[in-house]
């Protein structure tokens, strides 16, 4: 057989076609995180990093309350987040897959995703807008003279974190279910009917195992952004709706703590990491177990 | 009739989605400087107050700088990588490719401090420059979707046609495949655009003393008299954003066309 | 176009020679070691069922597909270092690879590109082909609003107007209905006269290829099981294996008595008989062999039909009998043989299709039987 060099082969063309892209995500990215979890171990100094290898601040990330109390709000948050995203988000990609007519569909797609462009940002804040004390919810309830004095509820605690979250992550839990409908064979469905199902079994049995993968695509898609989300909680969390960013963002700008603040992302992103593989491992299991 | 209970909720849930975005001209509107109901009467002072902030004028400028850069480089970087995933097999495509579609689903505010620590480490000072640099990362694995369905409609025998007939691979690149992809192209450099528009955390942390539009929004926040201002700029961006998505979505559909597919979905 | 040169002058020279031109794709070896040559001007076609690696020698021909080993060359020129944009061949692609956003017109002269001729020039050649083709007035179409057999056209076009020493056709009539293909089938091969061009057409369609072809060259599994003349092919397969592709061949055992320039046989159903040494395409050798006879060689005879002046009868039963109008199938099972042959026979007015069950006799003549001297597989 000829020899040929590996540049000119197909893998090396693919290679180097692939190489600009990733070696900027090497070194913009990886290299980075990689830099953040050698801080991680070393002695924190105001704006620097004192080279001397030290597990304190891993020590202080799981000895102190602030942190973990932060950390689990921040889990519990983006799960709650989670569920009301994804089970509210599997009706609207369920209609659009099987009720809206094939020539509807993008519309239907290009409405859902229009909002998650605009303004984030100003979005968030409006939903202090909303949901404030003077806002348009209390003051339209008390105008209608449905309540009497403000709903203080609404808003600066995690209700409102979750309302906003789901709002931003709405299409990103739309669309991975969607596309894993779409892919569905239809006669698969006729089948399960012609076989006796009833319309609900045959949903329970074809159609929700069939999705799974898109549902799953969906709850990692919402679930690991939203534990690390920083913007929402800041604008409309008050005190006690603070995550795991906030003290994050406090502990590089406001303190200059880079170790500090590198063990307290580093732990975040593993516990977040861990979280979501306990998940797709259960979901596995699930769902090879009725078979 | 079927559906009828699904399509209630689909449109209950689109008044959801919306709520926020309507109210945003309501407020940007009003004679008052608290945002809140009854309404206080028709005004047009907040728009002509935005072309009296400088420091307004100066973040839209940077703004403006970042997300064209973006745009570009994280479309370059995308026809790279979509181009090699949908053309070539070669070892360790799918971990680079996870790599590279990490920041995706990746906090930006890991992005963000790791990039900052990094910077600070080497010395290097915050500027829009570093901004593009985040941005440019966040953008590429959503060029990289877009661009995807583009080269993947692409008939490999179109350029070994090209090539067949005399071309070399540069020239069938630019002859053949620029044109059929261009849709895709033109509406990756929108969607980068957009994104790194409208961005916040990393614009945040890697900016330094040149704020971003998303910085300078945030930092007036804390001063309720600026807020109706800030309704007003929030009103011209929405329209901004739906004009650019429009036109996004039509170079999409078309490029589908143009290559005789078939229309699969949006645009992740 | 100029009327081709006379065919004996063209024909004696190879245009293309593969020697032992061999194909891996990772560990698959789709071409083992195939050496063979191809003429100038001639209508050559390979044939082989579904992954035998017709496409692929057709791509490394083009340059599409690095050969793994052996040599290629084209014109007395080796092809080794030569890019696919620099080799004198162009190809018709099966999906017809028409470029869609470009119009017919720039499809047809978009190889013309780096042509120095003037733009009139350009513009006259483009209308030439067209015609040439059958599309004369199409050239402002999109090339998306066209039928597939426009765009088979326009392919065909797009190739020849680069005036290649050789045009390639991967099965360029698959995707086109009966009646196209059909009518494609001749306009190609009178287009191919024209030219005088040599075309390597790919097809899995036996009867295309015999339609078309000056020479067939049978693929099996990476390998040339033979190459000649249609007639040669069908009337003298080199071994089961090819006579089973090619159209229908019955079988019958029989056993060589003895070999040299006749060859003494005694067949199942048919009895002792002598046959020319030529009638053995393999090296004839004595034992158990198998005679096979196209369905169109024998003859069902009715009762009263005279004996034939030459050739020979045999006895038989009809099994089966299928009208298809112009003609008749019948399954005949000949005395002493198990397996039913099948014998085809045009119909003529005033003479029944004969019953199922009738005892009947068979005309056969020894020259048209072949002999298969193989180990049984
Ligand atoms: N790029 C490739 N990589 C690996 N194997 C390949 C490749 N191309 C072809 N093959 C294999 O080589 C063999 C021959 O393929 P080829 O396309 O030449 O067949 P073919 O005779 O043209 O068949 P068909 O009539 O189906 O088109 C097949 O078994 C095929 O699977
Ligand atoms: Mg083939």
């Amino acid at each position: 057989m000829k020899r040929r060099s590996f540049l000119r082969s197909e893998a090396g063309h693919g290679l180097l076609m692939l190489s600009p892209t990733a070696l900027y995500a090497t070194i913009v990215m990886a290299a980075p995180l990689v830099a953040v979890f050698v801080f991680s171990f070393m002695t924190p100094g105001y704006l620097k990093v004192v080279w001397t290898f030290t597990l304190n601040n891993y020590a202080k990330v799981f000895s102190s309350p602030i942190y973990t109390a932060l950390l689990g709000r921040s889990l519990l948050t983006s799960g709650v987040v989670t569920a009301v995203t994804v089970l509210t988000a599997f009706p609207i990609a369920y209609f659009i897959s099987f009720y809206v007519s094939p020539a509807r569909k993008s519309l239907w797609l290009f409405l859902i995703t229009i909002p998650f462009w605009t303004s984030y940002l100003i979005r968030v804040f409006l939903w202090k807008v909303i949901l404030g004390y003077n806002g348009v919810i209390n003051s339209a309830f008390l105008g209608l003279g449905i309540i009497h004095e403000p709903m203080t509820f609404l808003l600066y605690n995690m209700n409102s974190v979750v309302i906003t979250l789901a709002h931003s992550y709405a299409p990103f839990a739309i669309l991975p279910i969607f596309v894993a409908l779409e892919k569905i064979d239809r006669s698969l469905l006729e089948a399960g009917q012609d076989l006796g199902e009833s319309r609900f079994m045959t949903f329970i049995r074809v159609t929700l195992p069939l999705a799974m993968s898109g549902v799953v695509a969906s709850v990692l898609i919402v679930f690991i952004p939203t534990a690390g989300d920083y913007v929402t909680p800041t604008l409309v969390g008050g005190a006690n709706g603070q995550m795991i960013a906030n003290v994050i963002q406090l502990q590089y700008f406001k303190l200059g703590d880079y170790p500090m603040g590198s063990a307290v992302s580093i732990t975040a992103m593993a516990v977040v990491t861990a979280v979501a593989l306990i998940f797709v491992f259960l979901n596995r299991r699930f769902l090879r177990g009725p078979k | 009739m079927r559906g009828r209970g699904f399509q209630i909720y689909a449109i209950c849930y689109l008044i959801f989605l919306y709520a926020p975005i309507a109210l945003l001209p309501i407020f940007a509107f009003n004679n008052s400087t608290v945002i809140s109901f009854p309404l206080s009467g028709f005004t047009t002072q907040w728009f002509s107050q935005l072309w009296t902030d400088t420091s307004l004028l100066l973040a839209v400028k940077h703004s403006l700088i970042v997300a064209v850069s973006v745009s570009i480089l994280a479309t370059c970087f995308g026809v790279f990588a979509a181009r090699a995933t949908t053309r070539y097999a070669f070892p360790m495509k799918q971990g680079l490719m996870g790599m590279i579609m990490l920041p995706l689903v990746l906090p930006d505010i890991i992005i963000a401090v790791s990039l900052l620590v990094v910077l600070m480490q080497m010395g290097a000072s915050l500027s829009i420059l570093t901004v593009i640099l985040g941005h440019t990362l966040i953008a590429t694995p959503f060029t990289i979707a877009i661009l995807n369905s583009a080269f993947q409609s692409l008939d490999k025998s179109l350029e070994e046609a090209a090539i067949d007939l005399g071309e070399t691979p540069a020239s069938t690149f630019r002859l053949i495949i620029l044109p059929l992809v261009m849709p895709g192209i033109i509406s990756s450099l929108l969607i980068a655009f957009s994104i790194s528009l409208d961005e916040y955390i990393i614009a945040a942390f890697l900016s330094g003393t040149e704020a971003t539009l998303p910085v300078y929004i945030f930092a007036q926040f804390r001063f309720p008299n600026k807020v109706p201002v800030i309704m007003a700029l929030g009103t011209i961006l929405v329209c901004l954003s739906i004009t650019l998505l429009t036109i996004a979505e039509y170079f999409r559909r078309r490029g589908i066309a143009k290559a005789g597919g078939k229309d699969t979905g949006g645009f992740l | 176009m100029t009327s081709s040169p006379a065919p004996a002058a063209r024909l004696a020279r190879p245009l293309i020679e593969l020697r032992e031109v061999e194909k891996y794709y990772g560990d698959y070896y789709a071409l083992r070691k195939i050496t063979t040559d191809i003429r100038e001007g001639e209508f050559f076609s390979l044939l082989g069922p579904s992954g035998c690696g017709k496409t692929t020698l057709l791509r490394c021909i083009a340059g599409f597909e690095e050969i793994s080993g052996g040599h290629l060359s084209i014109d007395g020129k080796d092809m080794e270092d030569v890019p696919a944009n620099k080799r004198p061949t162009n190809m018709v692609f099966q999906s017809y690879a028409i470029f869609p956003h470009l119009t017919v017109e720039e499809n047809v002269g978009f190889g013309l590109r780096r042509d120095p001729s003037s733009k009139e020039d350009k513009a006259r050649r483009v209308a030439e082909a067209l015609e040439m083709v059958g599309l004369k007035g199409f050239g402002k179409r999109a090339a998306h609003a066209l039928s597939g057999g426009q765009r088979q056209r326009v392919a065909l076009a797009r190739a020849l107007i680069l005036k290649p020493r050789v045009l390639l056709l991967d099965e360029p009539l698959s995707a086109l209905d009966k009646k196209m293909r059909e009518q494609m089938q001749s306009e190609l091969r009178k287009l191919q006269r024209q030219v005088g061009i040599t075309f390597i057409l790919v097809t899995h369609d036996q009867e295309e290829a015999l339609i078309m072809s000056d020479r067939i060259a049978v693929m099996f599994e990476g390998e040339i099981a033979q190459l000649d003349s249609p007639e040669r092919l069908y009337r003298r397969p080199i071994s089961r294996k090819v006579a089973e592709f090619i159209g229908i061949m019955n079988f019958l055992p029989a056993r060589v008595l003895s070999t040299g320039p006749q060859i003494a046989l005694d067949v199942a159903g048919l009895g002792q008989i002598a046959i020319d040494a030529e009638q053995c395409p393999g090296t004839p050798r004595t034992g158990d062999a198998s005679v096979g006879f196209r369905p169109e060689t024998m003859t069902v005879l009715y009762e009263g039909d005279p004996e034939p002046s030459r050739g020979k009868v045999a006895q038989g039963t009809v099994e089966e009998v299928v009208y298809f109008g112009d003609m008749s199938y019948y399954e005949v099972r000949l005395e002493g043989v198990e397996k039913p042959v099948q014998i085809s026979m045009r119909n003529v007015v005033g003479r029944p299709v004969l019953l199922r069950g009738s005892r009947t006799r068979i005309a056969w003549e020894a020259g048209a039987l072949v002999l298969f001297c193989e180990p049984k597989a």
